[in-house]
C-alpha cells in the first residue's frame, strides 16, 4: 500500500506519557455539569427541569434539526440547576446543565437491541441520531449528518492517526478495543453502502497496528501505517494519504468519496447497535508534564475538570489546564466544568513547558511557509491581519487553513497565527452573510 | 491550582530570532578569525566595534523612537554590521565604517520599519553606499600581512585584488601575481574585502546554517551555478581573457554573497521556485557586470537589484493551495 505524504507538516515532541497506561474506569463523581451546546451546529433543546428525576442514559435534550443530536443523562439523579456559564471553547455564556447523583446506574437503554449485524443501514443511521454521537476526535461533528452523504461514497476511513502530542485514548482504544472499533467500522459502510474500510495508524503505535490488523483483517478493514507527522489526523491529509484525492477547498470528504470516522466514534456506534447504550461516556487521556500520573480514563460525559485533573495528580507548578492536546485545545481558565463529548484529553502543563517570550516582527524566514501542511502563506495572511484586510486574506486562502498551529508552532517570532486566523475567519464569515 | 490561558498551540520549538541571528554569527565566525589572522588588531576592533555600534542604534531607535521599552536586541544588527566590515577593504578607516554602519542600519533597516520590512540587504545598502560616497577608500586594498597582529592594516602596503587586476591587466597577469589562483582563493589567503576571501571557510560555515535549517540550498546552488555556466562559456569563448569557471566562482564577493547575503530572508523569496529564480537571476548580472559592465564585481549590485524584485517573483511563483484542485481531484 503507497502511503501519500503531504507536504509540511512538524515533528513536535510525541510524548505520549500513557502509551501503556489501561483505561481505567474512574470513581464516578457526584455532580456532573453539561453543556447542551456539545455537537458542532445547533445546541438541542432541553426537555427537563431543574428538579426533574433522571436515569442514566435519559434523553434530557431533544435534537434541533438535521445537523444537531440529543442529549442524555449520563447518572441516575436529579437535575439541580439550568444555568448560563461560559462555553469553554466559544468564550460566551452557554446554557449548562447541572445533574447530582443520587444513586447507582438505572439505565434507560435505546431500543430494540440486537447484534449489529442485523441493523438495516436505515436502522443504523436512525441509532447513531438516537444515541447523540458526535465525532469523538473533537470536532463533534454530528455522525449520523456523514452517514447520510448527498454524493456517492465508496469508501470508509478510520481515524486512528492521533497526531496530537500527549493524547493516547485513541491508541489504547485501538489496543484494548481493536474489535468493537472494527465492528463499529463495519456498521458504518454498511449503513452508506461503502466497499472499501482503512484504518489509518500512525507508526509510532505499533502495538494499535498489530490489534487492529488481527481484528480488521478477517472483517475485511485494511490497516494502513502512517508516518508519524503533525497533523497526519487531520481529516483532509489522511485522505490524501489513503487515497491521493484532495478534497477540493470547501468541499467536503464526500466530495472524493470518502467519510472519515474517529476509531472511538467507531466504537460507539457499535456499542449503540450491540449494547443500545446512548453516547453517555467516553475515553480520555489525563495527561502533561503539569500531572504526576498520566492515564486514560473512561469518564462519563459532565465529569468534573477538577475531579479529573485530581485524579491525575496535579503538579504544584501546573498552570495550564488544556481541553485536547497543546496544539489544538483550549485553555480553560476554570476548573467546574464538564467534559464534553468532544472531549479526546485533558493536557496539563506546567509554566516551563508554556511560556512563551512576547510577540517581534516577521523575519520572513518562512519556516510558517514550509510547516503549513494546506501550502498556506501564513506570514503573507498574518500581515494582511495586521492590516486588517480580510478580503484579501480570503484570496490567500484563509479558509483553507485548518488551524492545525503548525505555523505558530515553528514561529521564531512568537506570532500567534492561528489565533488570528480564527478572528479573521468570523470576521470572512460575517462579512460574506451582510 | 492558578490557571493561565492563551491561545492554541500550546507548545512551540526551540527557535527564536535571537537564537537564528546567532547561529549566523556563529557562522560568520571562522572568516571573521582568518580576517583577524590576516590583517591584525585593526580587524578585530572593526568588527567588534561595528557589531557593538550597530547594536547601539538599533536600541536607540527601538527605545527612543519606537518607544519600545522592553527591546532587547536580537543580534540582527549585528550580523548587519559583521557582513559590512565582510564587504570592505581590511584597512578601511573607522570613521567611514562607522558611516557605512550608520547608513546600513539607519537608511536600510530602521526607516523601513525594523527587522523584517526592509526590502533591500541593509548590509549591501550599506556598502552600495560606502562605494559611491568613498570610491577610493572601497578599493585600497591593503596586502595579505599574515600572523603580524600588532600591524594596523591601515598602514600596510596595498595591493589589487584578482577582479580588479583582471579587468586592469588581463587574467594572465592576475593568475602570475596570486600564483595558482583558484586553491589559493579557496583556502582564502589573498587580498580582498575582509571576509569575502576564503571560500573554504564561508563554505563550512554555510554548512553549519544548512545543518540548523536557517537557510536553505537553493539560492547559493542557484546563483553560483549560474556564474559558474555562464563563465565557462565566456571561458570557453575566450580562455586568454577570462578566468576559468572554477577560479570565477572563488574569486571576489560571490561565494559571501551567495552564501550569506542574497539567502539574507527578509529580502528573498518564498517559495524554492522563487528562490531558483532569484538565484539565477542574480547569477547572470553578476557575470554581465564583471565581464561586460564597468566594474570589476557585480555581486552588491546583483543581489540589490534581485531583492527589488523579489515581491513580484513571490507573486508568480506561489504555490498550489492543498485541495485547490480541478473537478473531482
Amino acid at each position: 500500500m503507497i502511503v501519500w505524504k503531504f507536504k509540511g507538516g512538524i515533528h513536535p515532541p510525541t510524548k505520549k506519557l500513557a502509551k501503556d497506561s489501561k483505561i481505567e474506569k474512574m470513581e464516578s463523581s457526584k455532580r456532573f455539569y453539561l453543556f447542551l451546546a456539545q455537537n458542532s451546529g445547533n445546541p438541542p433543546k432541553l426537555i427537563v427541569q431543574a428538579g426533574s428525576e433522571v436515569k442514566t442514559g435519559q434523553r434530557i435534550a431533544d435534537a434541533d434539526g438535521f445537523v444537531s443530536v440529543p442529549l442524555h443523562s449520563p447518572v441516575t439523579g436529579k437535575v439541580v440547576e439550568i444555568k448560563k456559564e461560559k462555553h469553554p471553547v466559544t468564550g460566551r455564556p452557554a446554557d449548562m446543565v447541572v445533574i447530582e447523583k443520587t444513586k447507582a446506574d438505572e439505565w434507560i437503554k435505546l431500543d430494540p437491541v440486537k447484534p449489529y449485524t442485523d441493523y438495516t443501514p436505515d436502522e443504523i443511521k436512525k441509532r447513531v441520531v438516537e444515541a447523540g454521537i458526535v465525532g469523538l476526535g473533537g470536532a463533534t461533528f454530528p455522525t449520523h449528518v456523514k452517514l447520510a452523504p448527498s454524493k456517492k461514497v465508496d469508501t470508509v476511513i478510520l481515524n486512528g492517526a492521533e497526531c496530537e502530542p500527549y493524547l493516547t485514548i485513541d491508541h489504547r482504544m485501538m489496543v484494548e478495543y481493536a474489535d468493537e472499533i472494527c465492528k463499529g467500522g463495519v456498521a458504518i459502510a454498511k449503513a452508506i453502502g461503502a466497499t472499501k474500510i482503512f484504518a489509518g495508524i500512525e507508526e509510532n503505535k505499533p502495538d494499535a497496528i498489530e490489534a487492529m490488523k488481527k481484528a480488521g483483517n478477517p472483517m475485511g478493514i485494511e490497516i494502513v501505517v502512517l508516518p508519524t507527522k503533525y497533523p497526519q489526523g487531520s481529516e483532509k491529509h489522511l485522505i490524501y494519504a489513503i487515497t491521493k484525492k484532495e478534497v477540493p477547498s470547501g468541499g467536503l470528504p464526500m466530495d472524493v468519496g470518502v467519510v472519515v470516522d474517529n476509531v472511538s466514534t467507531a466504537r460507539a456506534i457499535y456499542r449503540a447497535l450491540e449494547y443500545g447504550e446512548p453516547l453517555i461516556e467516553r475515553g480520555l487521556t489525563i495527561t502533561g508534564e503539569g500531572v504526576k500520573a498520566s492515564k486514560n480514563v473512561f469518564a462519563r460525559i459532565g465529569t468534573p475538570l477538577s475531579d479529573l485533573v485530581n485524579y491525575a495528580s496535579p503538579t504544584e507548578d501546573a498552570q495550564r489546564v488544556i481541553l485536547g492536546g497543546p496544539m489544538t485545545g483550549v485553555a480553560v481558565d476554570s476548573l467546574d466544568i464538564g467534559i464534553s463529548k468532544g472531549t479526546s484529553g485533558i493536557t496539563v502543563l506546567p509554566e516551563m513547558i508554556v511560556k512563551k517570550a512576547s510577540e517581534t516582527n516577521c523575519i520572513r524566514c518562512y519556516r510558517c511557509v514550509d510547516a503549513c501542511p494546506t501550502n498556506l502563506e501564513p506570514y503573507l495572511l498574518y500581515k494582511q491581519f495586521k492590516k486588517k484586510m480580510f478580503n484579501e486574506m480570503k484570496e490567500t486562502h484563509l479558509m483553507d487553513c485548518i488551524e492545525c498551529g503548525s505555523c505558530a508552532y515553528v514561529c521564531p517570532a512568537n506570532i500567534d497565527h492561528v489565533k488570528a486566523f480564527k478572528t479573521a475567519k468570523l470576521v470572512v464569515r460575517t462579512l460574506g452573510r451582510r | 491550582m492558578k490557571l493561565l490561558t492563551g491561545p492554541a498551540p500550546h507548545i512551540h520549538d526551540n527557535i527564536s530570532t535571537r537564537r537564528i541571528m546567532l547561529d549566523v554569527l556563529i557562522a560568520l565566525t571562522p572568516a571573521a578569525i582568518l580576517a583577524v589572522l590576516m590583517w591584525g588588531w585593526y580587524m578585530l576592533l572593526l568588527e567588534i566595534g561595528s557589531m557593538a555600534f550597530a547594536e547601539f542604534l538599533e536600541l536607540f531607535v527601538m527605545r527612543v523612537f519606537r518607544k519600545k521599552k522592553d527591546f532587547v536586541p536580537d543580534l540582527s544588527a549585528s550580523v548587519t554590521a559583521l557582513l559590512l566590515v565582510f564587504n570592505v577593504p581590511a584597512g578601511i578607516s573607522w570613521w567611514t565604517m562607522a558611516t557605512g554602519i550608520l547608513v546600513a542600519i539607519i537608511i536600510g533597516k530602521e526607516i523601513f520599519g525594523g527587522i523584517g520590512n526592509n526590502p533591500f540587504n541593509p548590509a549591501l545598502v550599506g556598502r552600495l553606499f560606502m562605494y559611491i560616497s568613498f570610491p577610493v577608500a572601497m578599493i585600497t586594498w591593503p596586502e595579505v600581512n599574515w600572523l603580524h597582529f600588532w600591524a594596523p592594516a591601515y598602514d600596510v602596503a596595498t595591493t589589487a585584488t584578482p577582479l580588479g587586476e583582471a579587468k586592469l591587466h588581463g587574467v594572465a597577469a592576475a593568475t602570475q601575481l596570486f600564483h595558482g589562483l583558484t586553491w589559493t582563493s579557496f583556502l582564502g589567503i589573498i587580498p580582498g574585502s575582509a571576509g569575502e576571501t576564503s571560500a573554504l571557510l564561508l563554505i563550512i560555515g554555510f554548512l553549519y546554517l544548512w545543518w540548523r535549517k536557517v537557510v536553505s540550498y537553493e539560492i547559493p546552488v542557484a546563483y553560483i551555478g549560474t556564474t559558474f555556466v555562464l563563465s565557462a562559456i565566456f571561458w570557453m569563448a575566450n580562455p586568454s581573457a577570462y578566468y576559468d569557471p572554477l577560479t570565477s566562482i572563488m574569486v571576489g564577493g560571490l561565494m559571501l554573497g551567495a552564501l550569506f547575503m542574497a539567502t539574507d530572508p527578509v529580502t528573498s523569496p518564498v517559495t524554492s521556485r522563487g528562490k531558483w529564480i532569484f538565484g539565477i537571476g542574480a547569477g547572470v548580472i553578476t557575470v554581465l557586470i564583471r565581464y561586460i559592465g564597468a566594474y570589476p564585481e557585480g555581486v552588491n549590485f546583483a543581489i540589490i537589484l534581485m531583492n527589488a524584485l523579489v515581491p513580484f517573483i513571490n507573486q508568480f511563483t506561489k504555490r498550489r493551495v492543498f485541495g485547490a484542485v480541478k473537478e473531482n481531484g
